[in-house]
């Protein structure tokens, strides 16, 4: 470090340059916040079962085994496209009635088998769970995950 | 240690090592059941257990760096803290929050956002106590001499307050809800979290190997400010498939690249200080954990993020053990190991007594740092194979962890070596101390006259 590069250029550099790349972050922030909102999520589609869901969602945990859009733990399935592996695109009633029957049969006890504890949800949750996944699925993810295994 | 007050961050290291203690142990645990899956299943499911993981990490970090802050402030400011005593209650608060949140974990209370569990009177009590430590050592700071260290400290700090803020805002709208949990998430990890690093690091320089100040402060701004500058819109590299615009793909690759930058100049930094300065300080332990915790840093954090952050590769790794290798070096490298440098470095003046040759705590340096590496390249090696069977050839998710089952027992091994350089790096700092033999007269002595 040069004797001209003194501590106050120094510390100028860092002041205003963070405000700068601070300020330029918080703009770019709220674009997205309205492509969020108006483009890549559907908008009329989050209901009040979809938001109801998203709290059985996080009452739970889920996010501590599973990852949800590639993000949380990586112990147990991908579960942004689930809705899609269990066919709900195409027949929406059949992969409620799946997942309900999933649900109810957890723990499987199976040895050696990574175990999902029994959350004891109602029928209801489980329809609200549907929904959140059913919206998730649906949300521009930049066509991630490459595969449908997630 | 010069100022009576300093002591309080004796109870800070003391609790920050002790939920230290406890995420080694769950995290143990966690990797025996990844192994052995049956485990516990039904008394202590994996989520609990994961949970309990990170927060005790997080929690024990922050314990760690506001007992650096009370150690280092004054002095730095060359004077008593302003309140020794709201220090110590604010400790007792955020130790009681933070067992209150464990037990309360145990019992299936909590929330569901991914490190954000602490139920709301938590996160609120959280708040309070970041209030009273910033009001403490901000008073502390203005009667006193201001350095560049202390400045950058506060401003680290005063970001770390500000950006949890946003844990109170949960939209029901996942994409916005993960949008903007970044903002506590990253902008912690890979943005203010690095001033404080960076200054304790610059700190722990200054004292041990007494280069000139004025050379310190201005790498410490060169740091810092390459952290922010790439950091802040390194954001990017989170925003590439939540849902958020393609745009970010572009921004997130070129800044979070440069991410590695200040972990580069944190390495010749702290090099090119002890290089320089050619004085040995007694504390070995602590130059040590200095000196590696910026090469680990520069690894964990730099090498490992640039690994999988480019658009491209990341939308093949995103979410896979590559993530989770990179997560436990990083963690471990810059955060973990600069609060062991700054404990090594102040416990002999905090105990009372001289620094002695700390071979037990170097022993503990060699098993942990070589445990973590391990850890990671079996993860990495795990996530390359999971992200080839799942990504590329679409293999169902189950089957592929059994193909890397190996792996996993790899990483309870590593954990295991890591849990073992604990339990002796504990005993190092609170054990007995092996004391020198002082070359003076011993006090009891008195002069016959």
């Amino acid at each position: 470090m040069t004797e001209r590069f003194t501590k106050a250029a120094a510390r100028n550099i860092f002041y205003g340059g963070s405000l700068f790349f601070f300020t330029a972050f918080v703009g770019l922030t709220a674009l997205s916040h309205s492509y969020i909102v108006n483009t890549s999520t559907d908008k009329a589609g989050l209901t009040d079962a979809v938001a109801r869901g998203k709290h059985v969602w996080e009452r739970n945990a889920c996010i501590n085994c599973h990852t949800l859009l590639g993000e949380g733990a990586y112990f147990a399935p991908e579960l942004g496209n689930v809705w899609l592996r269990y066919g709900g695109d195409k027949d929406h009633d059949g992969a409620v009635a799946a997942l309900k029957a999933w649900m109810a049969a957890q723990p499987s006890g199976i040895e050696g088998r990574r175990q999902m504890p029994q959350f004891n949800l109602t029928e209801k949750e489980v329809e609200d769970l549907a929904a959140f996944l059913e919206w998730t699925s649906r949300i521009n993810t930049q066509s991630w995950p490459p595969k449908l295994s997630g | 240690m010069k100022y009576e007050s300093q002591k309080v961050a004796l109870w800070y290291f003391a609790a920050a090592m002790a939920l230290f203690g406890v995420q080694i142990l769950v995290g143990l645990l966690a990797g025996a059941v990844y192994v052995l899956p049956n485990l516990l299943s039904e008394l202590l499911p994996f989520n609990i257990l994961r949970m309990i993981h990170t927060n005790a990490l997080i929690v024990w970090l922050l314990i760690g760096f506001f007992g650096a802050a009370y150690y280092l402030i004054p002095e730095e400011a060359e004077t008593e803290l302003h309140s020794p005593k709201l220090a110590l209650i604010q400790l007792g608060l955020f130790v009681f929050g933070a067992l209150a949140a464990v037990v309360g974990y145990l019992f299936r209370i909590h929330e569901g956002r991914e490190f954000l569990e602490q139920p709301t009177w938590i996160k609120a009590a959280i708040v309070v106590v970041a209030l009273m430590f910033l009001y403490n050592v901000t008073l502390t700071v203005i009667k006193g001499r201001r350095t560049v260290i202390t400045n950058i400290l506060l401003v680290g700090m005063w970001g770390i307050a500000v950006f949890f803020l946003f844990s109170f805002y949960n939209p029901s709208n996942l994409s916005l809800d993960k949008m903007y949990w970044w903002y506590i998430v990253h902008l912690w990890v890979e943005g203010v979290w690095e001033l404080v690093l960076a200054s304790i690091l610059a700190f722990l320089m200054i004292k041990m190997t007494g280069v000139d100040r004025e050379i310190v402060e201005k790498w410490l701004y060169a740091i810092v400010g390459l952290a922010l500058f790439s950091g802040i819109l390194g954001t990017g590299h989170h925003y590439y498939w939540i849902g958020t615009p393609g745009y970010w793909q572009w921004i997130g690759s070129v800044f979070s690249a440069l991410e590695v930058a200040p972990f580069f100049t944190m390495v010749v930094f702290a090099f090119m200080m002890v290089w320089k300065s050619g004085r040995r300080h007694p504390n070995k332990a602590a130059m040590l954990w200095s000196l590696g915790c910026s090469v680990f840093a520069f690894f964990g954090a730099g090498v490992w993020g640039f690994l999988h952050t480019l658009a491209p590769i990341n939308y093949y790794t995103h979410g896979t053990q590559v993530t989770a290798a990179h997560g436990h070096l990083a963690f471990f490298g810059a955060y973990a190991m600069i609060n062991f440098a700054i404990i090594t470095y102040a416990m002999p003046y905090l105990r009372g007594h001289r620094p002695y040759n700390q071979v037990l705590n170097m022993w503990s340096f060699w098993l942990m740092c070589g445990g973590m590496a391990f850890m990671t390249f079996v993860l990495t090696v795990a996530g390359v194979v999971q992200t080839h069977l799942q990504r590329v050839l679409g293999m169902d998710y189950m089957e592929v962890q059994s193909q890397i089952a190996l792996f996993y027992w790899m990483r309870l091994g590593a954990g295991a070596i890591v849990a073992a350089g604990t339990v002796l790096f504990l005993y190092s700092i609170f054990g007995p101390a092996r004391e020198e033999q002082p070359a003076s007269i011993p006090a009891d002595y008195q002069p016959a006259e």
